[in-house]
């Protein structure tokens, strides 16, 4: 679009007020959006994570020890695994479990609301249901675990009195176990949209033909809507994913600020200043995300599914 | 095949409930938990029941000035939904037609939705530091006074906080967009066309009256999703906090109840712009007589 209007303007000036312009340009304001905060920030992250720093300031320079000071001591197993992988693999074990939890319980949320559900006035208020959380507080639905898992909370009460235990659960609240617990609470939804949507598009009489040539429920759903399924659970997969790789904030809240993970090492070293080496952080982080996105979008077409 | 008859209908409904019920249960716990009395604590059972913590909260016995932080949440939502609804139409107008960069501004579009937010917000408050340096650098070399005795820095509420809510918003609000228009009969457009109405005429009497619910859907997303935003914001709101950093700064320190009447609050607040929000569109809905 930008070419169009110097062309039009330098080119034709005389004409300048007969231009019908492009409609393109309507996208100009939201282009600058994106290229200020977005482009600009991602490319500066990048530059610096090459520089140096001290205390007080941030150094142009061209060095890899931000990088290499990551992964120290991580290529010598001797003393068993480095901090910086240890960290990795307990954040790619958040997503894994997330990722299996919401996945499980988003589709078949998404399939009752697809198929059982034969009112569109129904379907419409329960899944607006489903999405009104969304759009509350995060963190005051975290906090609203403690009551529920707390040392006195209900489930421990629960417990007690039942006589399932003797003593009050510690691995209720702060803990790998609430993390997820709340990954699954917040981000389910980030399943459900994109996977009802795929479903909303089965064309119901394949559905009916399959069912008249004897097919069972379980045949149907894995043969039929599971496969035609795929580009939404693809999507969603790749929401959930990505908000808990960089995850600090859950993390940080649910696990008692114990438990570290990639988004929080960048927070930590942010606060201390050390500015680079976030951004190195930041860099591979970023990396690793847009290789995951890269390998689940290699499965579909992104764009026709709106 | 899914009649209402057979052991699955009820299985699934057993369990949509159950999912219902976990996600809104702890949410009504704390509403319950914010009207006990003053000897209550952070879990059951109720000690007595009062408003003692709201009253808490409204004369400000935290230690910190919610009132403000309140005040600026609900401001900067404000912004966030105008420019939200304003900039995202207009790209969505402009997405009907292919145009020249429309398939990068898509991709980035996505990428901004699944980009780390704390990458994000680390980029933006690196930007924002060397508009600092380069402001503070000119400022010294060119001798300018206000710059050298007043400026601290560019990073604020609305300048990088903004910024980095809106890349968290607009694609929300492009994507219903899209949805909108690809399902949109083009035909009323063309009778209006046809008849003589110049674009923004036909704009403003066709496409917008169509398009109106969708409308409410976006503010609704630009509105709620920058009042509890924090991950993108976290490292670029500068000095004056939002809500969403304040509460979370709470839950380390706060062991009363006034931190859960504070949600109730704020959720108080989100259901109501829901409800509101919702209302509108049901009414611009009707009224389309669609």
């Amino acid at each position: 679009m930008l070419p169009y209007i110097i062309n039009n303007s330098i080119f034709n000036m005389p004409n300048l007020f007969k231009i019908k312009p492009s409609v393109g340009l309507l996208s100009l304001p939201y282009s600058l959006v994106f290229i200020f905060f977005f482009f600009i920030p991602l490319v500066l992250t990048f530059v610096i994570s090459f520089w140096d720093y001290n205390e007080y300031s941030i150094i142009p320079d061209l060095i890899l020890e931000n990088y290499r000071y990551i992964f120290e001591n991580c290529f010598s197993f001797e003393n068993g695994m480095c901090v910086t992988f240890k960290t990795y693999l307990s954040t790619f074990m958040f997503c894994l479990i997330t990722w299996f939890f919401t996945l499980i319980i988003g589709f078949f949320v998404a399939y009752f609301l697809a198929f059982y559900v034969n009112s569109l006035t129904w379907q419409i208020a329960l899944f607006l249901l489903c999405t009104i959380p969304f759009w509350t507080s995060n963190v005051i639905r975290m906090i609203s675990w403690i009551p529920l898992l707390g040392r006195n909370g209900l489930v421990n009460d629960f417990f007690l009195s039942t006589g399932l235990t003797s003593t009050p659960q510690e691995w209720l609240l702060y803990s790998g176990f609430s993390v997820v617990l709340a990954f699954v609470h917040l981000y389910t939804l980030f399943m459900i949209v994109p996977i009802f949507n795929s479903m909303m598009r089965i064309d119901k009489s394949i559905i009916e033909a399959a069912y008249d040539s004897g097919a069972n429920g379980f045949q149907i759903l894995w043969n039929i809507i599971i496969p035609l399924c795929k580009p939404g659970i693809v999507i969603g997969s790749i929401f959930v994913i990505t908000v808990v790789m960089g995850d600090f904030i859950t993390i940080g809240i649910m696990g008692g600020q114990q438990i570290p993970s990639i988004g929080k090492i960048i927070y930590v070293e942010m606060s201390y200043l050390q500015l680079p080496a976030a951004a190195a952080n930041a860099v591979i982080l970023l990396f690793l995300t847009l290789l995951i996105i890269w390998i689940m979008t290699k499965m579909i077409d992104i764009r026709k599914e709106l | 095949m899914f009649s209402k008859k057979n052991n699955t209908y009820y299985i699934c409904v057993f369990f949509f409930s159950l999912f219902v019920l976990f996600l809104y249960g702890p949410t009504f716990t704390i509403i319950l938990l914010s009207f006990q009395g003053p000897d209550g604590g952070l879990t059951f059972p109720l000690n007595g029941i009062s408003t003692y913590w709201f009253e808490e909260l409204w004369r400000g016995g935290s230690v910190v000035d919610i009132g403000s932080a309140f005040k600026r949440s609900i401001i900067l939502g404000i912004i966030v939904m105008i420019l939200t609804v304003v900039l995202s139409v207009a790209a969505g107008l402009a997405f009907r037609k292919k145009f020249w960069g429309s398939n990068v501004l898509f991709f980035t579009t996505v990428a901004s939705l699944i980009v780390p937010s704390i990458v994000l917000s680390l980029g933006v408050a690196l930007q924002f530091r060397l508009i600092d340096d380069l402001t503070k650098w000119i400022g010294s070399s060119l001798d300018i006074s206000w710059v050298n005795d007043s400026f601290q820095t560019s990073l604020g509420m609305y300048s990088s906080g903004l910024g980095a809510q809106l890349t968290w918003t607009l694609p929300f609000g492009l994507l219903i967009m899209f949805a909108v228009f690809n399902r949109f009969d083009k035909s009323y457009e063309e009778a209006a066309r046809d008849l003589g109405a110049t674009p923004w005429k036909t704009f403003k009497e066709i496409v917008l009256p169509l398009i109106a619910p969708s409308i409410i859907g976006i503010a609704l997303f630009g509105f709620t999703l920058s009042y509890d935003e924090l991950a993108r914001s976290s490292q670029v709101m500068g000095s004056g906090n939002t809500l969403p950093l304040e509460l979370r700064g709470l839950t380390t320190t706060v062991t009363t109840p006034i931190i859960y009447a504070l949600g109730t609050v704020t959720t108080f607040v989100s259901f109501t712009v829901i409800a509101i929000s919702v209302g509108f569109y049901l009414f611009l809905k009707r009224k389309k007589g669609i």
